[in-house]
């Protein structure tokens, strides 16, 4: 009955002696005295091996629900105490800037996109805008306002899910829930505007891919009507409410001098009291014309951040409907042949495609316009050398984009101004000092989108 | 005819594999790995519209000891790379991988120097879910694919046996196990 065959006598769930855990407690010596790194096991164990006072370092993230993403925080805390925040980047580093140098410039837009991935539309535009100016084109009013509408909708979206996240780092699983509820109202509205909830790549150079779908007004006034109804929802679950209040107020505090000398922009700053909004300071797209307000607070903490985002979705519906009453028909993309797709979209038995009857153009009356077709789609357009940084206000602040052309038909360079990159640097002037909780409060009050920051 | 004509009421016969399969199908818990795009639709997949919570998975898990399933939702830098490995070697056994998205799933759109070209370089995948990123619905359809998988999966040795002689006479699954599929032990 004992006899067991060779390799079976032993239990596999008992670790050999041999082979030693990667990931038990280890010691090194430095010049400061030992440090000791902790991944698990029993803490009174370990503490009864050290001896006097010491440091603690705590490694929070790149894989942790509360961090925003993948950021990594590195924490030094005495007690409960912060004493230095030292951050982690580039855990989400894409490579998209390098490669959007090797691609046309329409084809960029599809990469650019994918960098803020809550606010697609925002990168989209300013890639695009960068382009434009590069080429020196001005593109037709109906695409300026489709462009806004869109980028407003999106805003909306971008918001909710900042309110949404931030809810659930605090525990507030309800303000997540109601957060995406509603932000799914947005993603089926830019579904049905630009065919796609995420990464839309609706936006290109020379103004949009299509013309809005038969019907847009009423479903966006739908919507705005809708969202009117839902935004208060927040005020009545979280702004009166006292734990919400007391996890975000005088939390994450940053005063003007700290926003300006730090560079931060977007939400953060308008908490300190500046009324630092681009489409109000250096208007583009037309934001001239449209009636809306920036709100600020003078609290700049976490919890003006939050009562600035809600106000600001208000806006944002206030400037969707002006949007709806100043579309005039009209074209949708650049006249110049030479830059604008050269194929319309329709759709067809088997989904989107090309036009039947661009295709019964270019395969059976013109040859030129097969030429064009192939030469405009496979090599791209050219761009006059030069360099262009175009800058617009995105959910989270100035996101710009820095384009340099060699006169070719690929950028020679692109370089996003992510305004999630420039505001984490604000993290630990509002962190040290705090209790560790407060560091969640206050990061999701940053909102970083780390597909932005890293790219 | 059989046995089960002469049970009481409130009794039903099930196999130990049909059951444990069926526990470990209906309440597979994930571990969150959210990365990039595809987190969001995970997480608006965990959402009331489309709420996960009717398969028996509303409860995310940030602790990998406490996950079964690791969604990997988004791309997979180099630097991302050794975390996930570690996340996944933390996970209890017995444990799935969904890679969700073309870029978890081959690197996608970005063929480049920071991206790790599909996460099966660095964990075993038991399903690949495509889109860019796949709706809340593909994710939801992709997991009750899974959870076939799951419920096909033999238990030990002897049942493996009877079951690869079942495929020899020919019973064709919808989808095969992981053990079948990809040799892998369960």
């Amino acid at each position: 009955m004992s006899t067991l065959e060779p390799g079976l006598g032993t239990d596999p769930t008992v670790a050999d002696p041999a082979t030693p855990d990667p990931y038990a407690a280890s010691s090194r010596e430095t010049t400061e005295g030992t440090v000791y790194t902790v991944t698990g096991g029993d803490w009174d164990e370990l503490l009864s091996e050290t001896t006097g006072d010491e440091r603690i370092v705590i490694n929070m993230g790149p894989q942790h629900p509360s961090t925003h993403g993948v950021l990594r925080l590195v924490l030094e805390i005495a007690g409960e105490t912060v004493t230095d925040c030292r951050l982690v980047i580039g855990y989400l580093h894409t490579g998209i800037e390098k490669n959007c140098e090797y691609r046309t410039w329409t084809q960029g837009v599809t990469f650019v996109t994918r960098c803020d991935y809550l606010a697609p539309l925002f990168t989209e535009t300013a890639y695009c805008m960068s382009t434009e100016r590069l080429l020196g084109i001005e593109v037709p009013t109906r695409a300026q306002v489709i462009r806004v509408l869109l980028m407003e909708i999106n805003r909306i979206g971008s918001h909710l899910v900042a309110l949404a996240t931030g809810g659930m780092e605090l525990g507030a699983l309800t303000g997540m829930t109601n957060g995406f509820r509603e932000r799914e109202e947005v993603l089926h509205l830019l579904e049905f505007l630009t065919g796609l909830r995420m990464n839309h790549a609706f936006i290109r150079p020379g103004g949009v891919v299509q013309d809005l779908p038969e019907g847009a007004e009423k479903r966006i006034l739908e919507f705005c009507d809708v969202m009117d109804g839902r935004l208060p929802g927040f005020h009545q679950l979280l702004t009166g409410n006292a734990i919400w209040q007391q996890r975000l107020v005088g939390i994450g505090y940053l005063p003007l001098d700290g926003c300006l000398s730090l560079g931060v922009t977007g939400p953060i700053l308008r908490s300190a009291g500046l009324a630092w909004d681009l489409r109000k300071i250096d208007p583009y797209l037309g934001y001239d014309q449209y009636e809306f307000e920036v709100p600020t607070d003078n609290a700049a903490d976490s919890f003006a951040r939050y009562k600035l985002r809600v106000e600001e979705m208000h806006q944002s519906l206030r400037i969707i409907r002006q949007c709806v009453e100043a579309l005039e028909p009209g074209p949708v993309m650049v006249e110049d042949a030479k830059i604008a797709w050269p194929a319309k979209l329709s759709i067809g038995a088997d989904g989107m495609g090309n036009s039947l009857e661009h295709v019964r153009k270019i395969m059976g009356q013109s040859m030129e316009s097969l030429i064009h077709h192939f030469k405009l789609v496979t090599e791209g357009f050219k761009v006059p050398p030069g360099q262009a940084y175009v800058p617009i206000e995105s959910p989270r602040g100035e996101l710009g984009a820095h384009l340099v052309s060699d006169g070719g038909t690929r950028p020679l360079r692109v370089h996003l101004r992510d305004p999630s990159f420039v505001n984490l640097q604000a993290a630990p002037a509002m962190c040290e000092g705090g209790m560790v909780s407060d560091v969640i409060a206050a990061l999701a009050s940053l909102d970083p989108v780390m597909g932005g920051c890293d790219r | 005819m059989g046995l089960e004509e002469k049970l009481p009421n409130g009794i039903l016969l099930a196999t130990v594999e049909g059951m444990v399969n069926w526990t470990r199908k209906a309440s597979l818990w994930p571990a969150t790995f959210g990365l990039a795009c595809c987190a969001i639709e995970m997480m608006t997949s965990g959402a009331p519209r489309y709420d996960l919570g009717r398969f028996g998975m509303e409860v995310f898990r940030p602790s990998p000891r406490q996950a079964d399933l690791m969604i990997v939702a988004g791309r997979v830098t180099n630097k991302m790379a050794p975390v996930l490995r570690q996340i996944y070697d933390q996970m209890a056994e017995p444990r799935w991988v969904l890679a969700m998205g073309v870029c978890a799933s081959s690197g996608g759109m970005f063929n480049n120097y920071a991206v790790v070209q599909g996460v099966d370089h660095v964990v075993p995948v038991d399903m690949y879910l495509p889109g860019c990123p796949p709706r809340p619905e593909m994710l939801i359809d992709a997991i009750l694919k899974l959870h076939q998988k799951i419920q096909h999966e033999p238990l030990g040795p002897v049942r493996a046996e009877l079951a690869a002689e079942r495929r020899a006479q020919g019973e064709k699954l919808e989808l095969l196990p992981s053990s079948v599929k990809y040799g892998r032990e369960k």
